[in-house]
């Protein structure tokens, strides 16, 4: 009973149960529909490279859980949230399908510029984007909400504008690469897991992380205690961008295309939604970035789930906010005090049988 | 219950995790009292009031208020004032972006037949109330355009506008200077007469001995006693609080006296300004000095230093910091120079209450360290234990947030951030605003030991006989700027007064 407890009051259980609780979901439904129980977690090897459902999971979920690292920082530092990835996301996928098809042009089978540069110039707009919004936070004081809402419209225009209104595609192997296999294994998958791991690593041998909340919590007595605040916040900011300009890179590549007007789709939502699933605060301060992680994670299991349950993708999303409502209902602070009185009452009703 | 008794808690008992905070405590007010409830810091003089107000629920005990048959409980603050308790605490909690006249009627304003605010009704009825309290201020403007002080009597405003049989000033004094306070006893006065319980907390004992007519001691989360003012002379108070013989305040007095003039200069400022805060002024600091900066409440004492230390860029003059010329943007550049600032606002600029103890002493150090060079995990460890110790942080453990802890011990937190930079020049803004006698003491006594290892300090007070203990050397302040310096035999209680009133002046 006390483990047990000790086990709820941890701070990363909802997020976990909430994952556990997807997957469940998944059994039963695999149980009733007559397949193997844990088809879920199957992962066999086709055509040399892994397949099954969790394996799709982590593959589509490589961009939101990028998207997540940064807006666990934004929202930690700032106490808003950046609405503008999606959109940079396309403007990054648009200036790198533009620098490597060559202006104007829309479908190569040969780079019109080394990859390298493509790339880089893409992620180098994604982090100037960034920049720009924390500018605007940081130095001039504006509501995170509306800053970033100007990029939220104008980003995807200009990626637009950059291909020409046209969708470019660039059909060379060693680009189509990063959103497909390395041997068998799905490449954003590892994109995935190095942005987190390099994020993981900065926060644990840096002091960064207690920069961010400090800053988050109270931006005055930080600054009086010698932090930057401004710095700092701007800093969350470009971060944000880079983590977009990656997920950008990676969307792009999975269609080999920019598609500015579909890369990053609503994905901004997505990304804030994962920060909350993960039990953070999108009031700022204390940050749990490994809930995130795990949010977006779950975000994109219960997409899988619903279209496995035969949900069509039309409906999809209002199963989705049923489900998420539920998880966020749970972790909400009210339920959480009235399940603590409840098990402090049982306790004391206990106590007078004994 | 007894005829004129008011309000009765008894026996009250509540934990916060890791501390019994309350211990059957109690208190008993009667109608027309004005009741002073002491007790040094953690003592549970603030919890015991939110377990009156509904903010926390306590686990065992009764709450008996007149006009209620048996013990009530209130489930929150408007539960609380609907039965006619009204409070004004320790920190404003104000809304800083509402008007005067919305943050007194907030959720009670008077409405239009069209059921919405009556803006008109609203701000003539704000003015009214401000009146009558001596205050002519424009009510219709924000609340964050007022000083903390001003803030503090809007506050009280709003506690005596509802209709309230009892009412519980959480140390309304601390942020006001005299004249405000002379004020606010009048006001006091006149609820009385006009049959009100009145609960007063203070650490001042002057306060108490010049209003209250009763005194209830709380130590350690127990009741000690209910005494009338007659029956506890001070001493007996504060031997009352403490549990001990009180270690006499005058026996700290810095050694030396004045510093000698061949000590090194540690702080030469020539001119230094901050536009419309204080205007241009010269001060020198020397090696091992304790300088004091007094003045009324608003005259530029806090500017002054925080102009210093960069919190406010200073725009013109020059400043040397040990000989050598400094320009200083952010407070980080004053820190790598050796200084640190324990700002008066101890809720908006001092502490980051979401985290530990433990981070809020490590983060001036690291924030001087850079994010590279993250203090390891076991030196960080070693550094909090140390401070808690040293300071006698009364914490439930170094990774409690601090937020949870008691005015005074935060405090203590800031301070430990500080100390743990190893500065060689500290200014300390109303470092002991809120603390119980017995920490004060502990502070005053730091303060001196500090100048005796050779460190300079500002220290900023109003209480002027603590100045008095501490100080080598004070720089008298009016209207936003530096009229004077007192030294030597200028330094009394008679003589300062003397400075900061003006007139016949000793510049």
């Amino acid at each position: 009973m006390s483990n047990l407890k000790k086990l709820t009051k941890m701070r990363l259980f909802l997020p976990v149960f909430s994952m556990i609780l997807v997957m469940a979901i998944n059994v039963v439904y695999d149980i009733a529909s007559g397949n193997a129980p844990f088809n879920f977690f199957t992962i066999s090897l086709n055509n040399g490279v892994l397949y099954g459902r969790l394996i799709d999971v982590l593959n589509r979920g490589s961009e939101v859980a990028i998207l997540a690292v940064g807006m666990t920082l934004v929202v930690s530092a700032s106490a808003g949230t950046d609405i503008s990835v999606g959109s940079v996301m396309s403007l990054t996928g648009g200036m790198c399908c533009m620098l490597l098809a060559g202006y104007g042009v829309t479908n190569v089978s040969e780079y019109a510029m080394p990859l390298w540069a493509g790339i880089g110039a893409g992620v180098l707009i994604a982090c100037v984007c960034g920049l720009f919004n924390g500018f605007l936070v940081a130095y001039m004081n504006i509501q995170p909400m509306v800053a970033t809402l100007i990029l939220w419209s104008a980003g995807r225009a200009v990626g637009l504008l950059l291909c020409n209104s046209q969708i470019v595609y660039v059909r060379v192997a060693s680009f189509q690469k990063i959103g497909a296999y390395v041997g068998a294994i799905p490449t954003p998958i590892l994109i995935a897991a190095a942005v987190v791991a390099i994020a993981a690593l900065v926060l644990r041998f840096t002091a960064l992380g207690t920069y961010i909340q400090s800053v988050g919590i109270n931006k005055k007595a930080s600054r009086i205690a010698g932090l930057s605040s401004a710095k700092i916040i701007l800093l969350c900011y470009v971060i944000c961008g880079l983590c977009a300009g990656i997920a950008g890179i990676v969307a792009t590549s999975r269609i080999y295309s920019a598609d500015t007007n579909n890369i990053g789709l609503n994905m901004e939502l997505d990304a804030i939604l994962s920060v909350a699933l993960g039990g953070n605060s999108l009031g700022g301060g204390k940050f749990n970035l490994a809930g995130s992680i795990i949010g977006a994670y779950t975000i994109q299991a219960i997409t899988t789930t619903l279209y496995a349950l035969g949900v069509s993708s039309a409906q999809a999303p209002v199963f989705k906010a049923i489900v998420v409502i539920l998880i966020v209902v749970i972790q909400a602070e009210p339920v959480k005090e009235y399940f603590k009185k409840r098990s402090a009452k049982k306790a004391v009703e206990g106590g007078v049988q004994a | 219950m007894e005829n004129d008794v008011v309000l009765k808690m008894q026996g009250i008992c509540m934990t916060f995790p890791g501390v019994k905070a309350l211990d059957h405590a109690g208190l008993t007010l009667k109608k027309g009292e004005i009741r002073a409830l002491m007790g040094e810091n953690g003592a549970g003089k603030s919890t015991i009031i939110k377990c009156l107000t509904g903010v926390n629920k306590f686990e065992a005990g009764e709450i008996y208020l007149d006009g209620f048959e048996g013990p009530i409980t209130n489930r929150d603050t408007m539960d609380a004032q609907s039965k006619g308790i009204s409070t004004v605490y320790q920190e404003v909690n104000l809304c800083p972006n509402l008007s005067v006249a919305e943050n007194i009627y907030i959720g009670r304003a008077p409405l239009t037949k069209f059921r919405t605010v009556d803006r008109k009704q609203m701000n003539a009825r704000a003015k009214k109330l401000m009146e009558e309290l001596d205050l002519n201020i424009d009510v219709t403007a924000n609340l964050e355009n007022y000083s903390l002080a001003l803030q503090q009597m809007i506050a009280i405003a709003r506690a005596i506008d509802m209709d309230c049989k009892v009412l519980i000033l959480d140390e309304p004094t601390s942020s006001l200077d005299d004249r405000e306070v002379e004020k606010l006893f009048q006001v006091m006065l006149n609820l009385k007469k006009k049959g009100v319980g009145i609960i007063f907390v203070t650490h001042f004992l002057e306060q108490v001995y010049a209003v209250c007519d009763g005194i209830t001691v709380l130590r350690n989360g127990q009741l000690v006693g209910e005494y009338t003012v007659e029956e506890l002379p001070r001493v007996q108070l504060v031997a009352a609080m403490m549990g001990k013989d009180f270690d006499d305040l005058a026996s700290i007095k810095p050694e030396g006296g004045e510093i000698g003039k061949d000590a090194p200069l540690v702080i030469d400022a020539k001119g230094l300004s901050h536009a419309g805060t204080i205007k241009p002024f010269d001060l020198e600091i020397r090696e091992g000095e304790v300088v004091g900066l007094t003045g009324l409440l608003g005259s530029g004492r806090s500017e002054l230093a925080r102009a210093i230390y960069g919190a406010d860029r200073s725009q013109t003059g020059t400043l040397k910091v040990k000989g050598k010329e400094a320009h200083i943007k952010e407070p980080i550049d004053a820190m790598n120079l050796g200084m640190g600032l324990l700002p008066d606002d101890r809720k908006a600029e001092g502490i980051i209450g979401d985290l530990s103890v433990r981070e809020n002493i490590i983060l001036a150090m690291q924030a001087k360290l850079g994010a590279l060079h993250k203090i390891p995990m076991a030196k960080q460890i070693e550094l909090a234990d140390q401070f808690i110790e040293m300071l006698q942080i009364k914490t439930a453990s170094r990774e409690t947030m601090i937020r949870q802890l008691s005015g005074g011990n935060q405090q203590k937190v800031i301070l430990a951030r500080w100390l743990a930079t190893n500065p060689d020049f500290l200014i300390l803004d109303e470092p002991t605003r809120g603390i119980d006698i017995g920490t004060k003491t502990e502070i005053q006594k730091l303060v001196v030991k500090l100048a005796g290892e050779g460190k300079s300090v500002i220290f900023i007070s109003s209480e002027i006989e603590e100045m008095l203990r501490t100080c080598n050397r004070m720089a008298v302040l009016r209207d936003g700027a530096k009229v004077g310096e007192i030294s030597g035999d200028e330094m009394t209680q008679e003589g300062v007064m003397h400075a900061i009133a003006g007139g016949d002046s000793n510049e």
